[in-house]
């Protein structure tokens, strides 16, 4: 299948590919590395007039550090974040989960940006920019605005991105020297996580001082497990104290029933590899 | 119509193209370079894998438009990238490991490990079974062609490309 015919827009600069956005509205769409967006237009399960490829402009690209925080530019690709070393010292649980994220070509193409805008509730990014409090940088008609990673994700495949409007840049709180760890589990290699944990926690002597869990695929976004975080402060990195906290890793969720499994069954999932992930982010 | 200029298997070419043609109907249909395959037209087989500026793709997933001013290389250039002998290294080791079956996968299985050794020029098996997870191989050759991966690293000294 190839898709159905579109006008092709390459603009260089973020004004440009605005000022397309403007012109074009809703007829448009806008294409990152196209990993998700070009299977959707060959099944022409959308059919947009317009396509505008963001892959010229090159300030989108590439991360840099900002005070406390990275700036990871937007079309920055999956394989350079997973290679980029003030990721890995700075944002550990990001590179985790990117190592696990789809395959190597899939990653040569893919970005950061496209895959947090697309916001598939099974994609292995929101979990994590959640878990990291990561803010997002939309840049619109009248300027530029951030948006804090719980205001990000509002609905299945539905973002705080506004209409002509750009996600340009995610910004991730520093959690140097925690650890971190993401526990997927997939039917077969290269899929989507049936469910998937990011876990980052911070160890000081044997006891978890600060945690941070996100989990993929437990609702229509990722979400923080607020009570499992909260349960783990102050306990011993011990299998049975990250157990008895793991225990409330479904609490507020609302996982799918699919082919892949019930609702009861990803409950079940998301305990047992919340266990798995938070004990191997603490390092135990 | 929509006017592209690249770099293929060493030669450049220019086109005037329709913005949705993707990448492989354009190496296959407009080149003639139908070594590079169409399998499963979905993005998940690998079997259409070639390198766009050096690094592995899916050229079911990317559009010719996008190729535009950059540089790729398929199956059928392979070879000219590597001095001396008719076949790049990681082919010879596909045919010396009897890495193939029905031969279907096998130019994405090649182009694949050939960026997978580029980057990781002396793998574990388990890292080229993680490296090559992108691809596909329906008459159930993986163990033969890990192999293959293998002997291509050791027969290299890890200096595939």
């Amino acid at each position: 299948m190839i898709p159905t015919q579109f006008e092709y827009l390459a603009p260089t600069s973020v004004d440009e590919a605005l000022a397309a956005l403007a012109e074009h509205g809703d007829e448009a769409k806008v294409i990152a590395g196209g990993q998700s967006l070009l299977p959707v237009l060959r099944m022409r399960l959308n059919a947009p007039e317009v396509v505008i490829d963001l892959g010229g402009i090159e300030a989108l690209r590439g991360v840099r550090e900002d005070g406390d925080a990275l700036v990871i530019g937007a079309m920055t690709t999956h394989h350079a974040v997973l290679h980029d070393a003030l990721v890995g010292e700075h944002a550990a649980l990001l590179v985790k989960a990117e190592h696990q994220l789809a395959d190597a070509q899939i990653r040569h193409r893919g970005t950061i940006g496209g895959a947090l805008a697309h916001a598939d509730p099974a994609g292995d990014l929101g979990a994590p920019a959640l878990a990291l409090g990561a803010e997002f940088v939309i840049a619109g008609p009248g300027g530029t605005r951030t948006v804090p990673a719980d205001e990000f994700f509002v609905d299945l495949f539905e973002t705080a991105i506004a209409e002509g409007e750009l996600l340009t840049e995610i910004r991730v709180p520093k959690h140097t020297g925690w650890g971190a760890h993401y526990e997927k589990f997939v039917r077969v290699a290269h899929q989507w996580p049936i469910v998937a944990v990011a876990a980052a926690v911070r160890v000081e002597g044997g006891t978890i001082a600060e945690a941070r869990v996100g989990l993929t695929n437990m609702g229509s976004t990722p979400l923080r497990a607020r009570s499992v975080e909260e349960a783990l402060v102050g306990q011993p990195a011990t299998e049975d104290a990250v157990a008895s906290a793991a225990a409330r890793a479904a609490e507020g969720t609302n996982p799918p029933s699919d082919l892949n499994g019930a609702a009861d069954y990803r409950t079940h999932l998301a305990q047992v590899l919340t266990r798995r992930a938070v004990l191997a982010a603490a390092g135990a | 119509m929509a006017r592209i200029e690249l770099t293929v298997d060493g030669g450049k070419v220019s086109d005037d193209v329709e913005p949705r043609m993707l990448l492989v109907q354009y190496l296959r249909e407009k080149l003639g370079k139908t070594g590079t395959v169409i399998g499963c037209d979905t993005s998940n087989c690998g079997a259409c894998t070639v390198h766009l500026d050096g690094r592995s793709v899916k050229s079911c997933n990317v559009l010719a438009v996008q190729a535009s001013g950059h540089e790729v290389t398929t199956i059928e250039g392979l070879a000219d990238t590597h001095e001396g002998g008719d076949l790049h290294p990681v082919q010879e080791a596909f045919r010396e490991c009897h890495g193939l079956q029905c031969g279907f996968c096998t130019p994405g299985m090649i182009m694949q490990a050939v960026d997978l050794l580029a980057e990781n020029p002396t793998p574990t098996e388990a890292e080229v079974r993680e490296g090559m997870e992108g691809n596909l191989c329906r008459c159930t050759g993986y163990h033969n062609i890990v192999k293959s991966v293998l002997h291509a690293s050791s027969t290299t000294a890890g200096g595939a490309r």
